[in-house]
């Protein structure tokens, strides 16, 4: 009995240290895209909750510019996508305005506009996480939460970003009403962070090109970049999203994202 | 002098959490009547103008505040659409479960469109808007739960608020003028009589559902038509009523579907009504950025041809289109038929855009049409109107 464990035991060191030695040969494009993803994520769990100031800049293709602001909490769930309220502070006509919303992975987000001026709280049909948000070149599904189950990955190559090595992994959205086909994501190899992504439209060609400038660490292990740059590609529009003030584990629990929380959000 | 000490970096500590806020919205109105008035007294064009400030102040982060926002109009037509009001002077306390108002303040409850049944807390300011969409402010204290078994509010209701209406020289109105200094209440204690609600609130992921009761004064009134020295005018009755509500929401797919239903029982009569509808959106429609969404809604009160409400037996139609641009452009179209009568039908249209971070325009429609002399809508086959709004935002 106990020499059986043993040959069996041996056998399981012997074939672990085959897959080791030789991960390259072994180990598909799909299971290392995956591995990358699971790192990325691990690398960001536990940050909490957080409360932002925030701008983005809206940019027609003529120059016209634009500035929203708002105010935006987070709450980071374990087993689901994380739950966030945006409080709007400009323009002065959706001042007030507040926006409640449960990321999911694969299934529709669930979402809630408080109109102020009617005090009616409207639940918004949510399938279509394409639609764009506040009239930007962001999509509702770009700025929800990473989350590993939303993509199948495919690790595709090397490359250098910004002076730093990274992976380039292509992904496919799980969710069958995403608005891409794919995205490529570039992955810097020291912290596991986004540098660019490039987002493929339902024919297959270059939509929209997202960059992460200006990274802080916050608690010493959460890395958040300060501003993100969307460009759309086919329509020359832009917007930047701009962090300007953030701060982690500020007390919120779920208490704090509800409809009553909602309604009296200033 | 350690009390003293406490107490002052208790008082610093407590300002450093306070936060003023303050917002103002007004605008200047010009309507455009299409036909030629009914009476006399009436005009085909009106200019108006509103102002509508909020000073919101709150304390210990928040947990306690004060809201007061009041409303003034001027018309250059009609007095009675020159008014004021205080939309708002409350006072709110909250903790981890709990909240508590209490002051002048406004609910909204329900999740239709096209009308608004199970809403019954506040009155409607109707002189403001014919889709009723305006409302007074309503003296309250309101007490909510907020569990995870829902959230329970109860409301005590010590001040009842007249509707507003039309005046002699108004359109939207019966060829009797609306007597509001004469009110006429089936209560002893007239507009002093304790009105209270209660409402239970749940969400369930993809559905929604509110429960309501109500016992008091009767936000709708019944009209009496009297004789004075001014001649034949109508006297506002404000019956009693006791009002059982449910309102749904579900969303499967793409797909909103809506629900609105009432039980309510006065001393003269004891009837149901409902609406029902759907809302769907299609995102990106034909690869562009706009937003188009489908809405239908059907409306039904047991009382026919005697409801006070327009929707007896109706079907609204109707799109909002969102262009998803800088300027947050949007366009709604409703059209709604009458099912009794082909004759009587109405439709509306109301636009926005942003102009800069303060301004916007706007601009409103209604269409009214009707050949039955006994539907609500003949009244209006004349008022049909545009309106061009130019709002500002601060």
């Amino acid at each position: 009995m106990m020499s059986k464990v043993s040959i069996s035991h041996v056998a399981v060191l012997i074939i672990t240290a085959v897959l080791l030695a030789t991960p390259a040969q072994v180990q598909s494009s799909e299971q290392k895209g995956l591995e990358i993803a699971e790192e990325r994520k691990a690398r960001d769990r536990g940050w909490g909750d957080s409360q932002a100031d925030a701008s983005m800049i809206l940019r027609t293709a003529s120059g016209q510019q634009i500035e929203r602001k708002m105010r935006m909490k987070s709450l980071e769930m374990q087993d689901d996508g994380d739950k966030g309220l945006t409080i709007f502070d400009q323009p002065a006509d959706v001042k007030g305005t507040a926006f409640l919303n449960y990321s999911h992975a694969i299934e529709p987000d669930d979402q809630w506009m408080y109109l102020p001026a009617l005090k009616r709280v409207k639940r918004i049909s949510s399938r279509n996480k394409s639609g764009p948000f506040m009239g930007s070149e962001f999509a509702f599904e770009d700025l929800s939460s990473f989350e590993v189950a939303k993509y199948a990955y495919k690790y595709l190559r090397d490359e250098k970003i910004n002076g730093m090595d990274a992976f380039v992994v292509e992904q496919t959205p799980a969710y069958e009403h995403s608005g891409y086909t794919k995205m490529v994501v570039w992955i810097d190899k020291e912290h596991y962070r986004a540098h660019k992504v490039e987002y493929y439209d339902r024919k297959g060609s270059l939509l929209k090109t997202l960059t992460m400038h200006d990274y802080q660490q916050y608690l010493d292990k959460y890395w958040r970049p300060m501003k993100l740059s969307m460009v759309n590609n086919q329509n020359g529009k832009s917007t930047d999203l701009i962090t300007h003030e953030l701060t982690f584990r500020t007390g919120l629990d779920e208490g704090d994202f509800n409809q009553a929380m909602l309604k009296r959000a200033r | 002098m350690k009390k003293s000490f406490l107490a002052l970096s208790l008082l610093t500590s407590l300002s450093t959490l306070a936060d003023t806020q303050t917002y103002l919205k007004a605008a200047i109105e010009q309507r455009f009547y299409f036909q030629d008035a009914l009476y006399e007294q009436q005009h085909n064009s009106d200019i108006s103008v509103f102002i509508e400030p909020e000073l919101y102040y709150s304390w210990n982060q928040g947990t306690g505040s004060i809201n007061i926002k009041p409303f003034v109009r001027y018309d250059s037509r009609d007095d009675e659409r020159t008014h004021w009001d205080l939309r708002e002077l409350v006072w709110m306390q909250i903790g981890d479960e709990w909240e508590m108002r209490a002051g002048i303040s406004k609910v909204f409850w329900g999740q239709t469109e096209s009308q608004h049944l199970v809403d019954v807390i506040n009155q409607t300011d109707f002189v403001e808007a014919i889709d009723g969409e305006d409302k007074l402010g309503q003296p309250m204290v309101q007490f909510s739960l907020i569990k995870d078994w829902g959230t329970l509010s109860a409301f005590a209701l010590p001040y009842f608020r007249e509707r507003t209406f039309t005046g002699v020289e108004g359109r939207f109105r019966s060829p009797l003028v609306v007597d509001t200094d004469n009110p006429l209440y089936e209560s002893e204690d007239e507009e002093k009589n304790l009105d209270w609600a209660v409402r239970y609130f749940q969400y369930f992921g993809d559905v929604e559902i509110g429960l309501s009761y109500f016992d008091g004064t009767n936000r709708e009134p019944g009209f009496i038509p009297q004789t004075t020295e001014e001649g034949l005018s109508l006297r506002p009755y404000y019956e009693q009523m006791q009002q059982t509500g449910l309102d749904m929401l579900a969303i499967v797919g793409g797909t909103l579907y809506k629900l609105e239903a009432i039980h309510r029982k006065t001393s003269q009569e004891d009837f149901y009504a409902l609406t029902a509808g759907f809302e769907h959106t299609s995102v990106g429609v034909l690869n562009s950025h706009y937003d188009i969404g489908w809405l239908m809604e059907y409306q039904y009160d047991e009382r026919g041809e005697q409801a006070t409400s327009l929707g007896q037996n109706d079907l609204m139609l109707g799109s909002r289109i969102v262009f998803n641009d800088i300027d947050g452009t949007e366009v709604l179209i409703a059209y709604i038929q009458d099912l009794d009568d082909s004759s009587s039908r109405s439709g509306y249209v109301e636009a926005s855009s942003r102009i800069n971070n303060n301004w916007k325009w706007r601009l409103d429609g209604w269409f009214f049409s009707s050949d039955t002399q006994t539907e609500p809508t003949y009244l209006l086959r004349r008022d049909d109107y545009i309106q061009f709004s130019l709002e500002y935002y601060f």
